[in-house]
């Protein structure tokens, strides 16, 4: 059972992988602030977002070797990241909907 | 020292496989709280946000962007060496294991002299919430109570970011101290590996801050 994991364990990431995902990261960076100076109203968080998880899921994928970890890591990494969506989402369902029906406090 | 690959491995796992997984598998369990952690500031600045978004937008106009964007730079270049030197280690490179750790480490201390220059321009500039809390220009349609409760998400968002990242600077003087000692080799390097998944998150976190901090409406005040 351990054995189908030995070659996933054992993967070493080429160094030019590294670097490519570096210059993506730096690029990311470098569109995320020039495009803050663009008015795109109410996109511009969008893009920034956009940016930022394209970002955050290039280190997960390569510099936390998520890429090529086992299946119980890769789990691990999707139920956090649900749970996360499970807090942002419901507690923005809320905030968006509670002056629709005139509830107090908002 | 002579057999590494039998002492290192503890009698509970099967084999150094195993050993491996469950070490990484541990760590990302404890990166998981990290998220959760971070995730319930990171809900409570983006409602607030979206209640206020002129305060927040006039606050957020008072942040050095070319700093923010600089040290951003810093920490990918931080989490490239950081990610070379697990590589090192894993190829039994000691030397560059040992020069890569002590780079990341240098990185992680220019983002945090970058971090206390601003701190310091919030202080002089009287942006810091509290009794003192006044900021300069400020517009006079905007409530400035709002945005001292901006400056307050700030503050406690990038601490706890740069509380980590002092975490962290520890974490590589001991892998640093190690290393040079050679306690790492290719068939164990679990304390680099782990260290380099805790860098790396925390320089996600800051992937997110730099965005959502420093740049909503950057031409807002054009």
């Amino acid at each position: 059972m351990a054995s189908s994991h030995s070659e996933a364990t054992h993967h070493i990431v080429p160094v030019p992988v590294y670097l490519g995902v570096f210059l993506a990261l730096i690029v990311g960076t470098i569109v995320t602030t020039l495009v803050a100076y663009v008015d795109l109203g109410p996109f511009n968080i969008v893009v920034a977002l956009f940016v930022a998880i394209c970002k955050a899921t290039l280190v997960i994928l390569f510099f936390m070797h998520v890429k090529y970890s086992p299946k119980l890591t890769k789990l691990v990494v999707i139920a956090g990241i649900f749970w996360l969506i499970i807090l942002l989402t419901i507690t923005e369902t809320d905030l968006l909907t509670r002056h629709w029906i005139g509830v107090p406090g908002r | 020292m002579a057999s590494h690959g039998a002492t290192l491995l503890r009698h509970h796992f099967e084999n150094e496989e195993q050993q491996k997984e469950a070490s990484s598998l541990g760590m990302w369990v404890f990166l998981l709280t990290e998220i959760m952690f971070f995730g319930g500031m990171f809900m409570a600045y983006l409602a607030y946000r979206q209640i206020y978004p002129d305060s927040f937008a006039a606050a957020s106009f008072k942040l050095n962007i070319p700093l923010g964007a600089a040290n951003t730079v810093v920490l990918i270049c931080s989490s490239l060496t950081m990610a070379m030197g697990v590589h090192s280690a894993a190829t039994g490179k000691q030397k560059l294991t040992v020069i890569f750790l002590i780079l990341t480490l240098v990185l992680g201390f220019v983002f945090l002299g970058i971090k206390g220059i601003e701190y310091h321009d919030k202080w002089v500039h009287h942006e810091v919430p509290g009794p003192n809390f006044h900021p300069e220009d400020w517009p006079k349609n905007i409530d400035m109570s709002h945005a001292s409760l901006y400056f307050g998400l700030y503050f406690g968002l990038t601490g706890l970011h740069a509380s980590h990242m002092i975490i962290g600077a520890g974490l590589l003087l001991y892998l640093i101290i190690k290393a040079s000692k050679g306690a790492y080799t290719p068939e164990w390097y679990t304390p680099v590996e782990m260290v380099g998944l805790y860098w790396h998150f925390v320089d996600i976190v800051w992937i997110f801050l730099f965005p959502l901090l420093y740049l909503i409406d950057p031409h807002f005040g054009k």
